[in-house]
């Protein structure tokens, strides 16, 4: 059962290493994204469109995405030919490119619970804080971060969770180059492919198993953050 | 433009919304207590976000003794303001215990500025044995309270307060009003305080600043504010008279004498005015407790008989039954009191300015 070849075990080291990346890069990002939908100020309609940009993801084929971007980063797109200009690689086919693919991919799943969770907090906290003399940093991690961790750790799941989960956008941005942009989920696609059932379950039912116990673990901690503020 | 002077808060804001409208331009005195009077929806609390720096009106003006805090490109942000903020709902930080958060906005206080220390400030606010517990095991009244101190900890160079007392049950607003108002006695912090309550206007301020449909009508004394029969404060409840004086010790009847000899009331002890003896306190008397003889009358149970001038004589305000009078009259010691008549008591005694009279007192209340 446990006997996996060392393709796979580069697969999964890509595939921990992506999910990781792509999870951190999102806390940063979605963060004064998600604060802004919640209690930014500036035009409604404005708000709404950045709204809706953020959550395309959720309903647009990963195909449709992982097209777009290989045009846009690969060596004839904008990105791709700008960046080869300056004497650097193109990003389509390499792990690079991936990451960007499952950043934008993963975007709603971060957003969504900050937002949530910031619209919860209100302002009324910030500005206290901010009366007693906290800067904006000091405001974010004394008060905002302590209070809306659920949020912050919903997020990170998520994002973490469904870049595991991840397989359009890879398949059409990344290819399957081993060490490189062959995450499990593709790795598993091909064993399947190649009628070799055995490795095909072996990598899918620890999958599934891994993707239950950080499901549970978060949720358990989350439940007990809930009840230690409540 | 004009320098501003030194110990106000100057303040010029225009600001539009959907349906609402503020235009103001005025100076606050920065010392005791000032009110902002007016009901909801009157802009009194924008007008207070905008003093606090969290509504930035373009080409606003706000300036503070000789800083500018908003001025053309300038523009200090609430944490640099120095400003301690209560707000009605008293959000606490849940996930600090309450000695958490008294000492939050302490610890961000620069050393030297730090005027008011944990001790002084638990005790004044009654709150010293609840350092240890968590910020969601308190009550709405000691949650107030710790917010109060929270602020008050920063050492604050102005108080905020936004209808600090609105959430809280009548009881809980009684066992925290000598708290306020003890507040800017003690500690010399010029404090503006949002209102629609007279009650609170009465007990706490110094002046009343009236707001309606988002511009600043009037600001006075509150002293000038009690003495004039159109006052906004006595639009709902009716006309009240405010005295201020000194409150002695009790009697053999357990009666306690206040004000000056020319104006001397005696009334009874009650909880808040027991140990009161010998300090400045606030009596408040409904007009409407109060009735005119122009001799002194001799066989009365009623205790306080005080001579009185008449100044002027007009329309009781708050009320649509049949048409009242408030007399306003002048104790000897210059305060006025507020006597509410019928019109055919007013004409049978022949009422006018100027006439001597005694005013019959019922009922007093202390305020503090």
């Amino acid at each position: 059962m446990f006997d996996l070849s060392p393709t796979d075990w580069m697969a999964i080291e890509v595939t921990l290493k992506l999910a990781l990346y792509t999870t951190l890069i999102l806390l940063v990002i979605a963060t004064p994204i998600a604060w802004w939908l919640a209690n930014g100020r500036g035009s409604p309609g404005v708000r709404t469109a950045v709204q809706a940009l953020v959550a395309l993801p959720l309903v647009l084929p990963p195909t449709v995405l992982g097209f777009y971007l290989l045009v846009l980063l690969g060596p004839a797109g904008p990105v791709g030919s700008t960046l080869e200009s300056w004497g650097l690689n193109h990003l389509a086919f390499t792990f690079q490119g991936i990451l960007i693919g499952s950043v934008i991919y993963s975007l709603p799943f971060a957003v969504q619970p900050l937002q949530q969770a910031f619209a919860n907090l209100g302002r009324r906290p910030v500005e206290i804080a901010g009366s007693l003399g906290a800067g904006r940093i000091d405001r974010f991690l004394t008060v905002i971060l302590p209070m809306t961790r659920g949020g912050f750790i919903v997020a990170a799941t998520l994002a973490f969770a469904h870049t595991l989960g991840e397989f359009g956008v890879i398949l059409m941005l990344g290819g399957a180059i081993p060490g490189e942009t062959q995450v499990l989920s593709i790795l598993i696609y091909d064993h399947a492919e190649a009628m070799d059932f055995d490795s095909a379950h072996r990598l899918s039912f620890g999958l599934l198993v891994f993707a239950f116990a950080v499901l549970f673990i978060v949720y358990a901690i989350n439940r007990r953050f809930d009840t230690v503020r409540l | 433009m004009t320098r501003p002077e030194p110990d106000t808060l100057r303040i010029k804001a225009r600001l539009e919304r959907p349906g609402f409208a503020l235009n103001v331009d005025t100076a606050f005195p920065l010392d005791g207590v000032t009110a902002l009077f007016g009901r909801s929806g009157c802009g009194k609390t924008t007008l207070l976000r905008i003093i606090a720096g969290l509504e930035h009106p373009p080409g606003g003006e706000v300036h503070f003794r000789d800083t500018a805090w908003q001025s053309g490109k300038t523009f200090v942000p609430l944490h640099r303001r120095r400003v301690g903020l209560v707000f009605q709902e008293s959000t606490l930080l849940p996930h600090l215990s309450v000695r958490g958060n008294l000492l939050y906005g302490y610890k961000r206080t620069p050393e030297p500025l730090r005027r008011l220390h944990l001790d002084e400030v638990a005790r004044l606010l009654g709150i010293d044995d609840l350092l240890e517990r968590r910020a969601d095991q308190l009550s709405g009244g000691q949650r107030q309270r710790v917010a109060l101190g929270r602020a008050l900890l920063t050492s604050p160079d102005l108080l905020l307060l936004d209808e600090p007392l609105n959430a809280l049950d009548t009881q809980t607003k009684r066992e925290i009003m000598p708290f306020l108002a003890r507040l800017s006695d003690k500690t010399g912090i010029p404090t503006l305080l949002v209102t629609h309550a007279p009650e609170e206007v009465e007990r706490l301020a110094h002046r009343v600043a009236f707001m309606h449909d988002g511009q600043l009508e009037r600001l006075e004394p509150l002293r000038d504010a009690l003495a004039r029969a159109d006052s906004p404060l006595f639009r709902d409840e009716g006309a009240v008279s405010v005295l201020q004086g000194e409150l002695g010790p009790a009697d053999a009847h357990g009666l306690h004498p206040f004000g000056p000899p020319e104006a001397r009331y005696r009334v009874p002890s009650t909880p808040g005015a027991a140990n009161g003896a010998g300090r400045p306190a606030r009596l408040r008397i409904d007009a409407r407790d109060v009735s005119i003889a122009l001799s002194p009358p001799q066989d009365v149970s009623i205790l306080n008989i005080i001579p009185v001038t008449i100044e002027s004589l007009d329309k009781a305000p708050g009320h649509h039954g049949p048409a009242r009078v408030l007399a306003v009259c002048r104790q000897d010691d210059g305060q006025t009191l507020m006597a509410e008549l019928t019109q055919l008591s007013t004409e049978r005694l022949g009422l006018r300015p100027h006439i001597r009279a005694h005013a019959l007192v019922k009922a007093v209340a202390f305020l503090d």
